[in-house]
């Protein structure tokens, strides 16, 4: 159980407090409702390059991190499709520093043509690292395409590729600011050793006078039903096959999203789920397996991937895979299995309360689902799904005519 | 009216409270340190079994049993092994170290009666199947070939078996090695390593008399396994500052990795080390990062670190960067070595710096876990909370002077081994 008051200032700003006294810490979290999905063709990869921006100074502090640094203060941000989330840990006493910063960037940023410069090459470098220099590192940027065709789904937070991060502009810079970065378009919640009423006057003081903005209104191209089994294949200097099979899934604000997430472990969490020991130890197929959910808020993802041993054929490893999904789809999990995920998903909520800033995130992600509230109730959802569930939603999912496959072939 | 141009007033960290854990032994002699903190119904309790008998002709014996341990039993197979630690909702985690191999227990306290007696039969029971064995041999290697496709894989691995030769902490694994092994190895290793005597149990959470008790009824009694061991001992010499180049054609960064041996914990500069890393590598604010990611834009990320083993400690300065520009983030490294030896720090990069690395020791002690982690720091390195008192102490009285005197003791570009994978 995570405890939360929560207030909204009157420019649209809501606040969470998650009182803790047992720290001496606090951690001011900073939710802003826009991701990758919020942008435009061409202009991709932008929300997560404005992420590092965000950290170039703003109009009346010129550097973000020294200050905080100096006050026992770390902090990190994370962009995905969906959201941004800006946070901060540092000693409780200091928590003062941690509305000045937040505040001053919300107000509005330096905008420097240096941080703009070395930032695209930073995140030119990232882009490298992580998706061109690493043995299947492109796969989501080839899968995203195959699975969407309209919704902006379609590309990865990073971007579609490194020229537009280079052709990004100053003016683009401060057109994104000003559509999604106020207080009505944000989160902030704060938790540790600190009092509500404290941050209540905090809050004031620091967010009040920003002003609220213009509302931005969403409205995102619709992907329209699937009706036809896609495929691509790439070849590519690896050394093994693999092989990446996407479905659409409900969003994460349908009411059997729960039930996605528990298929997905019983296919796959462990080393006791049905792919690990059907397709890996007894069929010896794969040397990985994994089934998982895209968790978005648009509709998401199922996706199965794995690596074929060497000397597997494809269409033998493709085939193992879809009996495992038929078989889901068409007779009941036993009560042992259902039970199994359910505990399972027990024990990760509990566990992740043992951790303040993840408690914090919960919240903010949470209340942007509408109701922090609903944090407290998500293990209810999971404790009643039945096994009937779990069969319809297999049954009407794994389909090859909603399918996308990837096959990424080692070069002979 | 607020005036946005002043920072808050702040103040220095002062109190940071350590919990040590109570010292317990089981009615068989095993030592168990219990952190009994926090409100969540659960526990973590780690078995702590010392490395030994290093053999370098088989230097992957010790993390196979790790990794196979659970695996089969007298009486259960791998899969039943799994389903019932899941049933349960709890986790159980195998983890090989350079010096210590860890099996990790998360369990929600009402379960715990249940997962112990699976725990206990897996360090008594266990027969280490052939097929098992065989699964794993081929998983293996197709994850090792995946791997040596990574840049930064390969400068680690590198790297690390210039500095260390082939003893467990730099063995420098190739494909041969998996189809080398034996199931009768492992089993001789398991009856060697995995017993009370070589055992240390560290648990956290809500830990309580109870709980205890439990621990004690399962891994109090007689255990199965008493060969004879050795703990592992390396020595080392001193790096002689050697480039290894290693061309990839089709790369578009290459991976940096350069260090060399250095003091580990128990040596009293240790601190003052720590701090000496810190102003260069050790956080976001650093020169490495502020020069080479943050001026530049050469990187995504470039840092540095001590690591404290058992036998040895080393520094290390890793990144990838843009291959066009390999050859000037050199430069820059080095320039930003040299400095820290020839220039004093100003007081206000200093003073920074104090308060960060303040402000981060009390934002690694959150919760129960963390406390038995920073116990587990200590007595692994045969050292009492007067080292904590002491790190504390330096942080925050260490003088621009002793720092240019560490920086000179410590630093010498020109002895670091240095490994580049890419292109330069």
């Amino acid at each position: 159980m995570v405890d939360f008051n929560r207030f909204t200032l009157a420019n649209g700003l809501k606040v969470l407090v998650h009182e803790d006294p047992t720290t001496p810490m606090a951690v001011l979290n900073i939710l802003y409702d826009v991701g990758a999905r919020d942008e435009e063709q061409g202009k991709t990869g932008f929300a997560h390059l404005f992420e590092h921006l965000m950290f170039g100074g703003s109009v009346n502090i010129p550097s973000y991190d020294e200050p905080l640094q100096r006050v026992g203060g770390e902090n990190n941000a994370f962009t995905s499709n969906d959201i941004t989330n800006y946070y901060i840990t540092l000693p409780a006493e200091n928590i003062e520093t941690a509305f000045w910063l937040e505040s001053d960037r919300m107000l509005s940023l330096a905008f420097s043509e240096k941080s703009l410069d070395t930032q695209r090459n930073v995140v030119m470098e990232e882009f490298k690292q992580r998706y061109l220099n690493q043995p299947y590192g492109d796969v989501w940027l080839k899968l995203r395409p195959l699975a969407y065709q309209t919704h902006p789904y379609q590309w990865a937070t990073i971007g579609q590729d490194l020229a537009q991060i280079e052709n990004a502009k100053m003016d683009d810079v401060k057109a994104f600011f000003k559509k999604h970065y106020n207080p009505q378009n944000a989160i902030l919640v704060v938790g540790g050793n600190v009092k509500t009423e404290e941050v209540k006057i905090l809050a004031e003081q620091w967010f009040g006078p920003i002003s609220a903005g213009d509302k931005y209104n969403r409205n995102l191209p619709k992907e329209l039903p699937q009706t036809e089994e896609r495929t691509l294949t790439v070849n590519a200097n690896v050394p093994l096959n693999a092989i990446y099979i996407t479905f659409k899934m409900p969003a994460r604000l349908d009411q059997t999203y729960q039930v996605y997430d528990l298929l997905s472990d019983i296919l796959s969490q462990g080393h006791s789920s049905r792919l690990y020991n059907s397709l890996l130890k007894e069929q010896k197929l794969f040397s990985d397996i994994n089934a998982y959910i895209s968790s978005s808020l648009d509709e998401g993802l199922f996706i199965v991937e794995g690596k074929l041993v060497a000397g597997v054929d494809m269409d033998v490893a493709e085939q193992a895979i879809w009996t495992e999904l038929k078989k889901i789809a068409t007779s009941l999990v036993s009560d042992d299995e259902l039970t199994k995920v359910k505990n399972k998903t027990e024990s990760v909520m509990v566990f992740s309360e043992m951790n303040l800033l993840d408690k914090a995130m919960n919240l903010a992600y949470y209340e942007l689902l509408g109701d922090a509230q609903l944090l407290n109730i998500e293990i209810d959802k999971y404790l009643a799904i039945t096994a009937e569930q779990i069969q319809e939603a297999a049954k009407i999912t794994f389909q090859k005519e909603k399918s996308s496959t990837l096959y990424y072939l080692a070069n002979a | 009216m607020l005036n946005r141009t002043l920072a808050p007033d702040f103040i220095q960290v002062n109190d940071i409270n350590f919990i040590a854990p109570k010292a317990q032994q089981l009615a068989n002699g095993i030592k168990v340190f219990t952190v009994n903190a926090g409100q969540q119904e659960l526990v973590r309790i780690e078995f702590i079994f010392q490395n030994v008998n290093y053999d370098r002709a088989k230097p992957l014996q010790a993390v196979t049993v790790n990794s196979l341990i659970n695996n089969g039993t007298k009486t259960l197979t791998a899969k039943e092994i799994a389903e019932k630690v899941d049933y349960y909702g709890a986790f159980l985690q195998t983890e090989y170290g350079a010096d210590q191999t860890t099996i990790t227990l998360h369990s929600l306290n009402k379960h715990l009666v249940s997962v112990l007696p699976i725990v206990w039969s897996i360090f008594n029971e266990s027969i280490f199947p052939q097929q098992e064995l065989d699964i794993f041999i081929q998983n293996q290697k197709q994850k090792l070939q995946v791997n040596l496709q990574k840049n930064d894989f390969l400068a680690r691995k590198t790297f690390a078996n210039a500095v260390f030769d082939n003893t467990a902490y730099g063995a420098d694994i190739t494909l041969e090695d998996y189809d080398a092994l034996k199931r009768d190895d492992l089993v001789a290793y398991f009856k060697a390593a995995y017993k009370p005597e070589n055992c240390t149990i560290i648990a956290a959470g809500k830990f309580e008399e109870k709980e205890f008790e439990l621990l004690n009824q399962f891994f109090g009694k007689a255990w199965e396994n008493h060969s004879p061991s050795t703990i592992n001992q390396f020595s080392f010499n001193a790096s002689s500052g050697e480039e290894i180049y290693i061309e990839k054609e089709d790369a578009v960064q290459s991976a940096i990795r350069m260090g060399n041996l250095t003091v580990n914990r128990k040596h009293q500069d240790f601190p003052k080390l720590q701090i000496l890393n810190t102003l260069l590598g050790g956080y976001f604010g650093s020169r490495l990062m502020a020069n080479i990611r943050e001026d530049k834009g050469y990187t995504y990320g470039i840092g540095s670190g001590i690591a404290s083993l058992k036998d040895a400690g080393y520094f290390f300065i890793a990144t990838e960067v843009g291959t066009a520009v390999c050859s000037s983030a050199l430069q820059e490294i080095e320039k930003e070595i040299n400095t820290l030896k020839s220039d004093l720090v100003e007081e206000q990069e200093l003073d920074l710096v104090r308060n960060y690395m303040l402000g981060s020791m009390l934002g690694s002690l959150e919760n129960a876990f963390s406390h038995a982690d920073k116990f587990k720091n200590l007595y692994f390195s045969g050292l009492d909370y007067s080292y904590y008192s002491k790190y504390i102490h330096t942080v925050k009285t260490i003088t621009p002077e002793e720092i240019k005197v560490v920086a000179n003791t410590y630093l010498d570009w020109n002895a670091m081994t240095k490994v580049i994978v890419g292109k330069k």
